[in-house]
């Protein structure tokens, strides 16, 4: 498969947020609003790129036995510089994410796709996997987040579009769960037809 | 009085399921019968009380006095996997019958993110419980996920109810499986929300 299809195929025929169902912690924690869930998002697409490199790279080494043992280690280490990058340069989206960004460790996404992809692939693929899957995450992130922005603060991106506030339960809990199951529906009767 | 303030506000308030998002997956993906989610729930309890306290010593004893406090991620990560391990081969040998109904779940346990989601949380928030807001104590931490996994608990047990009876009733095609079950949540999301104020 091409390089191009695998980005794809990461991100419709696979999507990690629509169609696998995985990640659903981040997902419906982090996207009270649109910059919110995209930073969730690139910070996942971080870890799952170069983790995706180093397992495949690797792979070859670590005994069948251990492989998940080692694959949680080496998300780790990707997870910890992660959080020290983001405290230097991003520190206020990096306290709003708070507890969410060292749980990308335990984010089935990465060790689903280190496990699925990664050890059987080549370095290059997976990088690509890694990029389709995380853009994948990302933009769903990104339009659910912008969707409960919309509803329960009346802003997209921060900027105010009607005046007051919008309906408060959007941004709390509920309205996380009703948005992504309508955004799923609507995803899932688009994309029927695509193979 | 305070350990009473806790436990209500752990297990109702700050549902760890319903509002603050931790163990989406297991949520979602083992509560379709009541009995397979009990014994999810007693599983998760008794590794998040165990990981809690040897996470809460090892941060306070080794992590902190050492200067390393950025290897908490992945520290604890391997602490909860060893343990999760090692609970299996303790529960194999002395008592069968709890590992025949926990076994399967405990594999489960090592990726659920709200062990390492309150190993977390507990040494690095301040709380205030009624009173003045401070960093938990040893006793207050393995309180405070025994009670986070009784929420855990309360809300996969009702969730499984209600998806029994889903079963049987007629949804829009488009709905079926993960969407219907996502809205049922929200509902319960919604119930839930009743409880905020209750404690401050």
């Amino acid at each position: 498969m091409s390089k191009a299809g695998i980005i794809l195929k990461g991100i419709i025929k696979d999507n990690p947020t629509f169609v696998l169902v995985l990640g659903m912690c981040p997902t419906l924690g982090t996207t009270t609003s649109a910059i919110n869930g995209m930073g969730m998002g690139l910070a996942t697409m971080f870890v799952l790129v170069l983790s995706n490199i180093f397992i495949s790279l690797l792979a070859r080494y670590i005994p069948d036995k251990v492989r998940i043992p080692c694959y949680i280690v080496i998300i780790a280490a990707f997870v910890t510089i992660l959080q020290l990058l983001m405290q230097a340069y991003v520190p206020s989206l990096y306290e709003v994410l708070g507890l969410y960004i060292p749980l990308i460790v335990v984010n089935c996404i990465v060790l689903g796709r280190a496990e699925a992809f990664a050890n059987k692939n080549t370095a290059m693929d997976s990088a690509c996997d890694g990029i389709g899957i995380g853009l994948g995450f990302t933009l769903a992130l990104t339009v659910i987040g912008l969707v409960r922005e919309m509803l329960g603060s009346g802003s997209a991106f921060g900027v105010k579009f009607i005046s007051g506030d919008g309906m408060l339960a959007f941004v709390l809990a509920p309205g996380a769960f009703f948005v992504l199951a309508y955004l799923m529906v609507i995803f899932r009767q688009l994309t029927k037809n695509v193979k | 009085m305070e350990y009473l303030i806790i436990i209500v506000s752990a297990i109702f308030v700050n549902n760890i399921v319903l509002s603050q998002f931790l163990g989406i997956c297991p949520f979602l993906g083992v509560s379709t019968k009541v009995n397979t989610a009990a014994g999810m729930a007693a599983a998760v309890t008794f590794v998040m009380a165990l990981s809690t306290l040897v996470t809460y010593l090892i941060q306070y004893y080794i992590l902190l006095p050492l200067g390393i406090g950025f290897m908490q991620t992945l520290t604890f990560i391997l602490v909860i996997a060893a343990l999760v391990q090692m609970i299996e081969i303790i529960l194999k040998k002395i008592s069968p019958a709890m590992y025949k109904a926990l076994g399967i779940f405990l594999p489960l346990i090592t990726t659920n993110c709200c062990v390492l989601g309150v190993a977390i949380m507990v040494v690095s928030k301040e709380f205030s419980f009624g009173g003045a807001s401070h960093m938990l104590n040893l006793g207050e931490s393995v309180v405070y996920s025994v009670a986070m996994a009784l929420g855990f608990g309360v809300a996969l047990i009702l969730f499984a109810g209600i998806r029994e009876q889903l079963e049987l009733s007629d949804i829009p095609k488009a709905f079926k499986g993960i969407p219907i079950a996502l809205i049922t949540a929200g509902i319960l999301a919604l119930a839930f929300m009743g409880f905020s104020g209750l404690v401050k």
